[in-house]
C-alpha cells in the first residue's frame, strides 16, 4: 500500500516541477498566477495523500483552509495584474 | 481490502490527472489555452485524489475532504473566467486567432489592440 503512496507523491511532485517551470518561464505575470494555483491545488492533493497515509482526519481543515486562500488569492492577483498591465 | 485497492486506483488516476494538467500547462502556446490545462484536469484530479482519500478516513473527515473538492469543483471556473478576462482586458489574446469576440462587442473599450 506504501507503493500507492510514493508513486502518487512522485507523481505530485513531477507535477510541481512541471509547474514551477511554467512559473519560471511564464512570459506575463498571468501566467505565474496561473501556476501559483495550480501549486495551490497540488498541495491540497499532497496534503490529502498525508491524510491518506496516516488515516487520521486532523489536518484537514488545513486543506480546506489552503483550498480558500488559494482561489482567493489568485483571484483578487489576477484583477491587480490586469489593473497594472492597462495603464503601462 | 476492497476499499485499500478502490482508494488506491482513484489516487494513481488522480495524481495522474494532476501531472497531465500541469504537462499541459508548460506545453500549452498561449495562456487562454493554458487556462485550460491549469484548470480541468486538476480539479478532476484533486476530486479523485481527496475521494481516494474519503474512502480511507471516518465519516466525518471524509464530509469535509469532498466538500473541500465541490469547493474547488465550483471556484475552478471562476478563476479561469477572471484570468481569462484579465488577459482578454491587458490585450494578451491575439484577434486573428478569435472567430468571434463577444467581450469585445460588449465593451468596445477592450477591443483587443
Amino acid at each position: 500500500m506504501t507503493v500507492v503512496f510514493v508513486i502518487v507523491l512522485v507523481m505530485l511532485v513531477g507535477a510541481g516541477l512541471l509547474t514551477l517551470v511554467r512559473l519560471l518561464r511564464g512570459p506575463e505575470t498571468l501566467d505565474r498566477i496561473v501556476a501559483l494555483d495550480v501549486f495551490v491545488i497540488l498541495i491540497v492533493a499532497g496534503a490529502s495523500v498525508y491524510v491518506a497515509f496516516f488515516q487520521d482526519g486532523s489536518n484537514i481543515p488545513l486543506i480546506a483552509a489552503v483550498a480558500l486562500v488559494g482561489f482567493v488569492g489568485s483571484a483578487t492577483a489576477s484583477r491587480l495584474a490586469e489593473r497594472r498591465r492597462r495603464h503601462r | 481490502m476492497i476499499t485499500d485497492v478502490v482508494s488506491a486506483v482513484l489516487m494513481l488516476a488522480g495524481a495522474l490527472s494532476c501531472l497531465l494538467g500541469a504537462l499541459g500547462l508548460v506545453r500549452l502556446p498561449s495562456l487562454l489555452s493554458r487556462l485550460q490545462a491549469a484548470t480541468k484536469p486538476q480539479t478532476l484530479g484533486l476530486f479523485l485524489v481527496l475521494a481516494g482519500t474519503a474512502l480511507r478516513v471516518d465519516l466525518k473527515s471524509a464530509a469535509t475532504l469532498l466538500l473541500v473538492g465541490l469547493f474547488q469543483v465550483i471556484t475552478a471556473p471562476v478563476i479561469s473566467q477572471i484570468v481569462g478576462r484579465s488577459v482578454h482586458r491587458s490585450g494578451g489574446v491575439r484577434p486573428e486567432v478569435l472567430v468571434v469576440d463577444e467581450l469585445a462587442e460588449e465593451r468596445p473599450q477592450d477591443r483587443p489592440s
